[in-house]
């Protein structure tokens, strides 16, 4: 996330740091101090940049390369320029599978970040136990996928699930939930929300107990009500924090793949089918492996322009104290 | 939170392919008194028979001391995922196990090694050759197995239903089932997969075809499959579970079948041998056939690795896996698959043991065999087609006829 913090206007950035620690060379001449500088930082980075290295860059490169490639994997590779780009851009699958992506982001982030905002809320009060609540929330957070996925199936299944039962029992006939195309979505919505409440939580906290009370204080004098206090103070205050939380939830929402895998598999009939899991789908279902690397490719493009965008538009709301 | 899935596995992978120099050039290079090591991964010894592939290495071992054998063993529906990684990185086992619709994108791929100087005489010559390809053999089949009707006799003796017979149709299945479901006490009558697997049979046993005679188009699109699609999809929520009572779950049949809720049960014989004594009293019939009679044939093979470093031991040993006696009488013993041998008097010890009673059921299924339509690199692709359409129909949301055309557009498209 540095790089972000970096962009923001007036902050003396790393690169103010380092030019003040340029050791005392006044004259140019002085290259051994400066090298021995720039081999200490290098002796520092190597840990973190070898294996970004290995296991970031030149993949993304390779996967780069087998993109404009046809490739089962197996076989030798066919050279076929642009034409797997092409292709995905005009497929029906690969459309549904950015559109039920979108969807995907427009139903998740609202719900986790309004409801994690309301716990963060609730837990910056001075409640009975709210450390013990702190840590509770934030359980579901660092529990595997593999095993909140099986538990929220099991939760809503359509005929024998606890949800469905106390619909039933105010008269509410339950969906089809992860069988029903329809609601497929809004079923992994609904567990990715409960999953991630928690890490918003944590980060709203923090930047609540940020926020300084003689604020409050003044605000009350001047006879500002609970309301007016959370919107012209919490608010813009923590707007930070909600930048924060808003990028990386939606850096992590067009990469969602764990839940889908093992709530839905994509189905039923596809109806639930988002990037990441057309991108295993292809490569190791279908053989397509240059179609899944211009697929990442586009995923990568794709981000990349939102977050962009976020970072652009960010001046417009988001205020530094 | 910032997980980066799979792909960036299968990136490194390729990373790993390219610095590795693809195909590394194979030379064989082991001399009788060198000592050396094979690996063998495969999926026919997981989920109850470990110990008896266990049993065979040792044999193996034993009897070719210079050469040992690492086993690696993975689920079914893990196996092929597993082996595409590996051949894309170049670090396949020396021999792995190959299934007949993979085959034909192996061979055209090069990543299994031909076969050279293997006595066929001692193979099944149907099985054999089924993995021969331009004259040449790619793989030793290892065993074969079939799908019948399993049956528990005391729900039918509680139903007042007669016991399902060789001659029996569509028809009278589904008049047995309808009696022996008792949905309030969670007893079903009937278990079939709504799937591709269960799908290209009952097309045969209606008359239908799957694809055309020129293998460019399908021919599925038919009346009789509808027939087929309806048979398969109707069965789910009146004599059968549906998916959201779980239905299509690993081992949700096989449990229902052992805990005594099953009347009839669609599965392989593989499935056989951890029935035992749960339910208490079954048996096996040829599967009902509607306008004829046709049963799902499956057979698994091994293979060498065209890149393997020692491929006259690989090859040693794929042939002892595949038609040695040890392996047969192991087999046998353990109600495991059955070995492809062309002596039928090593199946007659399988013929002559109990539970269940009618084992000739399983040979006389072979009689009529519905072979899975093969297509080649698109092959999973129409896998899921087909059962995707067929899903859509065991819901309600598409008429048979609609799901069927639409399916058959698709893979209409993948055969040009």
């Amino acid at each position: 996330m540095t790089a972000l913090q970096d962009s923001r206007s007036g902050n003396p950035g790393p690169t103010a740091t380092m030019k003040r620690y340029r050791g005392p060379g006044i004259q140019r001449k002085a290259t051994g101090p400066r090298l021995k500088y720039g081999l200490t930082v290098a002796a520092f980075l190597i840990p973190s940049a070898l294996p970004l290295l290995f296991f970031t860059i030149i993949p993304m490169f390779s996967a780069f390369w087998i993109s404009l490639n046809q490739w089962n994997l197996v076989g030798p590779m066919k050279w076929v320029g642009l034409g797997n780009y092409g292709k995905l851009i005009g497929d029906p699958g690969t459309q549904g599978a950015f559109l039920h992506t979108v969807y995907y982001i427009v139903g998740y982030l609202p719900l986790v970040y309004i409801g994690g905002l309301a716990i963060a809320l609730a837990l910056n009060s001075r409640i009975k136990g709210r450390s013990m609540m702190r840590g509770l929330y934030f359980l579901p957070v660092v529990t595997s996928w593999i095993v909140v996925a099986l538990v929220w199936r099991w939760l809503l299944n359509p005929s024998t699930g606890i949800v469905n039962w106390l619909l039933g029992l105010i008269g509410v006939t339950g969906p089809g939930w992860w069988t029903d195309p329809a609601w497929s979505m809004p079923s992994i919505i609904v567990a990715s929300a409960w999953k991630d409440l928690g890490f918003v939580m944590v980060i709203l906290l923090a930047g609540l107990q940020a926020i300084p009370e003689d604020l409050y204080e003044a605000a009350t004098v001047d006879g500002a009500g609970r309301w007016r206090r959370l919107f012209s103070i919490t608010l813009p205050m923590l707007s930070p924090s909600t930048f924060f939380v808003i990028v990386l939830s939606l850096i992590n929402g067009f990469q969602v793949f764990d839940q889908v895998y093992a709530m839905t598999g994509g189905g039923p009939n596809n109806s639930s089918q988002v990037v990441v899991q057309q991108i295993y789908d292809l490569t190791f279902r279908y053989g397509r492996a240059g179609e899944a690397s211009a697929l990442s490719w586009l995923l990568f493009l794709f981000i990349l322009v939102i977050t962009l965008i976020q970072v652009r538009g960010q001046k417009k709301w988001v205020h530094y104290a | 939170m910032n997980k980066k899935p799979l792909v960036s596995l299968g990136l490194a992978l390729t990373a790993v392919l390219a610095m590795s120099g693809c195909g590394s050039a194979a030379s064989t290079n082991s001399s009788s008194t060198e000592k050396v090591t094979i690996k063998y991964s495969n999926f026919i010894s997981n989920g109850g028979n470990e110990k008896n592939l266990d049993t065979i290495v040792q044999a193996f071992e034993k009897a070719n001391p210079n050469i040992t054998v690492q086993v690696t063993t993975l689920p079914y529906k893990d196996y092929a995922t597993a082996l595409q990684t590996d051949l894309a990185a170049g670090t396949q086992a020396d021999t792995f196990d190959i299934e007949y619709a993979n085959l034909r994108s192996y061979v055209a791929n090069g990543a299994v090694a031909p076969l050279d100087g293997v006595d066929g005489s001692k193979y099944k010559q149907s099985l054999l050759q089924s993995y021969q390809s331009d004259g040449k053999q790619y793989a030793l089949p290892s065993s074969f197995s079939d799908v019948v009707l399993y049956y528990n006799k005391a729900l039918f003796d509680a139903a007042k239903v007669a016991y399902p017979t060789a001659s029996w149709t569509w028809a009278d299945e589904t008049a047995a089932a309808k009696k022996i479901t008792d949905s309030g006490a969670g007893v079903y009558g009937d278990f079939q997969n709504v799937s591709f697997y269960e799908f290209y049979k009952a097309l045969a046993q209606t008359g239908g075809k799957f694809l055309n005679d020129d293998g460019k188009s399908v021919a599925f699109n038919s009346p009789q499959g509808i027939k087929a699609a309806e048979w398969l999809a109707g069965k789910s929520g009146t004599t059968m579970p549906t998916p959201a009572q779980g239905a299509g779950t690993p081992d949700f049949d096989t449990k229902l079948f052992k805990d005594g809720k099953l009347g009839m049960l669609h599965s392989g014989i593989w499935v056989a041998s951890s029935f035992a004594d749960s339910p208490k009293s079954w048996d096996i019939a040829v599967e009902p056939g509607d306008t004829q009679k046709a049963s799902a044939e499956f057979s698994n093979a091994i293979g060498v690795s065209a890149n393997s470093k020692n491929k006259a031991a690989a090859q040693k040993w794929a042939e002892y896996m595949t038609n040695s006696d040890v392996m047969a009488q192991t087999r046998i013993g353990a109600g495991w698959e059955l070995p492809a041998t062309s002596d039928d008097s090593v199946l007659k010890p399988y013929l002559a043991k109990d539970k269940p009673a009618n084992r000739k059921a399983i040979f006389d299924a072979l009689d009529n065999v519905a072979l899975p339509p093969v297509i080649g690199d698109n092959q999973q692709k129409m896998v899921d087609i087909i059962t995707n359409a067929l899903g859509e129909v065991e819901a309600k949301r598409s008429t048979a006829a609609d799901a069927l055309k639409g399916a058959a557009d698709q893979i209409n498209a993948l055969l040009k």
